[in-house]
């Protein structure tokens, strides 16, 4: 048995999660157009391998890796190459993105291809399967998955931890995947212990998702040594660091990685896409997203290929409802609200909520009060309250130099309980992006 | 499908169901049941001074504060905590005047809600204590006809009171201080002693606090480090000598600690952020009011002890900020750093 299932601080939103958590998951129409940006990932963009009027098939490569911590991305449906322009991105920007006018008859079968058993690949080439199969983590922050199977050498890695918590509310992608595909997560489970070398992996999950916490445990196979361990529902239970705090009582020093205190935490979603290249022989071109909250007419839990728009997207599930108004990608907690309806679904997208007129209404900020309810919900022990006021005065440099804003992962848990109001993520945010504009590495 | 209108809005988009107006109406809320039971030992004259006092700190907040400042309900607790902490005889203008000065000097030349280093609402009392020494010391025993006036209400300002027609009694920490005389525990529970206007019913005070800790709208810390301050302090001075010195349930239900500890320590603006700076903070208002109780020239010690420790809290919150999560003990750093060079 591990750990303590303990973390400190955090916050107990409303989970919403009813609304899907016992949809089926379902194939969707192909759009009839794809927009796929060259930058869904941490890491440098991808480079375009197709021009304006090729042709391409769906899983075809159409941008190579831009380096170490980079991917491909494929093609994910058959069609000619529009252009290679700007286009809205999730992050609010327009950016570069590999345009493809769908053909009618798109199949969503792949046609045949020669698929390797991965079993018989070295770790050398299963990582490079993984990253030429375009994989990152898909629960929000897209790193790399072969940069995170490839730790320095003198880093002993003794654990791989499979994060099904899926803290955020409304999300039920994970939830779903482990529910419906658990042998797919046991076998990418074996084919990262193979390429770390380890032979113990365990698989967190709140207890709010009994049905997938008994499936995954029943599915075990008698020769893996995995362990389902359900967690108290609690966020951000799922944020790497909480998790590996729960599970093996462990803290990852601050400015450090999993990997310094011997863990590699991987989302459950990511893990079964891993077994996917070797099942299917698809990279990751598709992927599995909860489309949800009382904006929407018929909440679903989606695969839709990669690069599909917003539009279409809500279109599938019956559309907006009259006082639908706001749509967020990702979960309420941490994803960025959408001005754009052609802002597509990238390979970290892992929902999308839009929230009623009630819901989104904002709410009128007072001055601090002091009450000190920021520090009792902060999981890494900041001062928010006191980070907040100098973010209000855009003194970044202090919050940086003497205050661990990079420790901060702009969780939210601090703008939850704020009884003011007060917006101090997103100030937290802002002075991220500002030093990071000016060189400071945060 | 139409062009929906869209909200754009930072995360998150959930927020949790506390706002600051609630948790101050809340707070005035748990004050009610308090200002009923003091009109029921002090007559009409515990609502008045409640009115002035009241009538003081909001129409100073509605025409020197911020347009709106008034919806946030903190003005409205200053003036009944201030009103509370009153004797009920007192003249109606000065008490008016204390809800003026602990708004308008304590709070809003800070800059208003959430920026005063001091709890107005004492500030505001102790400005009437220096100002008026006789009149705020000056105590109705809760005997006599209900509806008569507990002393010289409308007294007309700057003019001498006249002399009161009720009868009037010391509190009972002064009948310990000054005349060495204890009341009886039972009427220092249920409040049936002379003394402020909102201060006597210890128990009700006590309860109303135990469901704003359950809100979380205070720091259950505060009161408590203080209790445990008051008992094992004047505990072991009782245990040392029982014949000069009070008993640690005398001390603590006793005067305005009951008040002071759960309503004026724990004002969220005046009181320590962190954990650990709440405890310290507590315990050093319990020390302090002790020590005034026992050894100074007052029979309390409250108010001031309070407003001490108010001074602390920048420093408290400073230096009591918790450990960062990952963060390394700075002799381990400086011994990687030296591994490494």
């Amino acid at each position: 048995m591990f750990g303590k299932d303990f973390f400190r601080n955090g916050v107990h939103p409303p989970e919403a999660k009813d609304l899907t958590a016992d949809v089926p998951i379902r194939r969707v129409p192909f759009p009839s157009q794809i927009v796929l940006p060259l930058r869904q990932h941490i890491g440098a963009p991808s480079v375009p391998l197709v021009k304006k009027g090729d042709r391409v098939e769906r899983g075809d490569k159409i941008a190579k890796a831009g380096g170490f911590v980079s991917v491909a991305i494929h093609a994910s449906a058959s069609g000619t190459v529009r252009d290679i322009e700007r286009r809205p991105h999730p992050d609010g920007s327009y950016s570069p993105a590999i345009v493809i006018d769908v053909e009618a008859h798109s199949a969503q079968m792949p046609r045949p291809r020669i698929i390797p058993r991965w079993e018989g690949l070295s770790v050398a080439e299963l990582l490079q399967a993984i990253q030429d199969g375009g994989l990152v983590g898909m629960g929000g922050a897209a790193f790399p998955t072969h940069v995170k199977l490839s730790p320095p050498a003198d880093q002993k890695i003794d654990m791989v931890l499979l994060n099904g918590c899926e803290c955020e509310p409304y999300l039920t992608t994970d939830h779903r995947t482990m529910v419906e595909y658990p042998e797919r997560v046991h076998v990418g489970t074996r084919i990262m212990m193979k390429v770390l070398g380890i032979s113990k992996a365990v698989i967190g999950i709140e207890r709010n998702k009994p049905d997938a916490i008994k499936i995954m445990r029943d599915s075990v196979p008698a020769d893996l040594d995995i362990e389902i361990l359900p967690l108290t529902v609690k966020y951000p239970q799922g944020a790497e660091k909480m998790l590996i705090k729960a599970v093996l009582d462990r803290e990852v020093p601050e400015g450090g990685l999993p990997m310094n205190v011997g863990v590699v935490v991987m989302n459950v979603a990511s893990v079964a896409a891993i077994a996917e290249i070797f099942e299917t022989g698809m990279p990751l071109i598709e992927r599995i997203l909860t489309v949800t909250g009382s904006g929407i007419k018929k909440p679903r839990n989606l695969i839709v290929p990669i690069g599909m728009k917003l539009r279409d997207v809500l279109n599938a599930c019956g559309g907006l409802t009259d006082d639908a108004s706001k749509i967020v990608m990702g979960g309420p907690m941490m994803g960025p609200a959408q001005g754009n309806l052609d802002t597509p679904i990238l390979k970290g997208t892992s929902g999308v909520v839009v929230l009623n007129e009630a819901e989104a209404h904002p709410q009128a900020t007072y001055p601090c009060i002091k009450c000190g309810h920021c520090l009792d919900a902060c999981p890494v022990f900041l001062d928010p309250q006191h980070l907040g006021s100098l973010g209000l005065h855009r003194n970044y440099m202090e919050m940086y130099d003497k205050n661990h804003l990079s420790t901060c992962m702009l969780c939210g848990c601090c703008s939850y309980v704020c009884p003011s109001h007060i917006p101090l993520s997103h100030l937290f945010g802002v002075a991220k992006a500002t030093l990071r504009s000016e060189g400071v590495k945060v | 499908m139409s062009e929906p209108r869209l909200l754009l809005t930072a995360s998150p988009h959930v927020l949790g169901p506390d706002s600051t107006p609630r948790i101050m109406w809340t707070v005035v809320a748990t004050l009610v049941p308090i200002i009923a039971t003091s009109v029921f030992f002090f007559g009409p004259s515990a609502l008045l001074i409640l009115l002035a006092a009241g009538g003081g700190a909001v129409l100073t907040e509605r025409f020197v504060g911020r347009k709106g400042s008034l919806n946030d309900g903190s003005a409205a607790i200053t003036g009944i905590l201030l009103g509370l902490t009153l004797p009920p005889g007192m003249p109606l203008w000065m008490a008016f005047l204390g809800g003026f000065f602990g708004i308008a000097f304590g709070k809003l030349i800070f800059g208003g809600l959430g920026q005063n280093p001091f709890n107005p609402a004492l500030l505001g009392r102790a400005f009437l204590q220096a100002a008026f020494p006789v009149a705020i010391t000056t105590w109705p025993t809760t005997d006599g006809a209900w509806s008569a006036l507990r002393g010289d209400n409308f007294a007309l300002p700057l003019m001498s009171p006249h002399s009161v027609d009720g009868t009037t009694g010391a509190t009972p920490l002064g009948l310990f201080k000054f005349e060495n005389t204890n009341t009886g525990f039972g009427d220092l529970l249920f409040g049936n002693t002379s003394g402020s206007v909102g201060e006597t019913f210890g128990l009700l005070i006590l309860l109303c606090g135990m469901f704003l800790a359950w809100k979380n709208y205070l720091n259950w810390r505060i009161p408590a480090s203080i209790f445990a301050a008051v008992v094992l302090f004047s505990g072991t001075l009782y245990l040392v000598d029982a014949s000069t010195y009070p008993s640690p349930w005398f001390m603590l239900f006793s005067g305005g600690l009951m008040l002071g500890a759960i309503y004026m320590a724990t004002d969220m603006v005046t009181s320590p952020t962190t954990n650990l700076g709440c405890w310290i903070f507590g315990a050093g208002i319990g020390i302090l009011v002790v020590v005034i109780r026992v050894w100074g020239g007052l029979p309390e010690g409250v108010m001031y002890s309070i407003l001490f420790m108010n001074a602390f809290v920048p420093f408290l919150n400073r230096s009591t900020r918790p450990r960062v999560f990952g963060q390394q003990p700075k002799v381990k750093k400086a011994k990687e750093a030296e591994a490494k060079s």
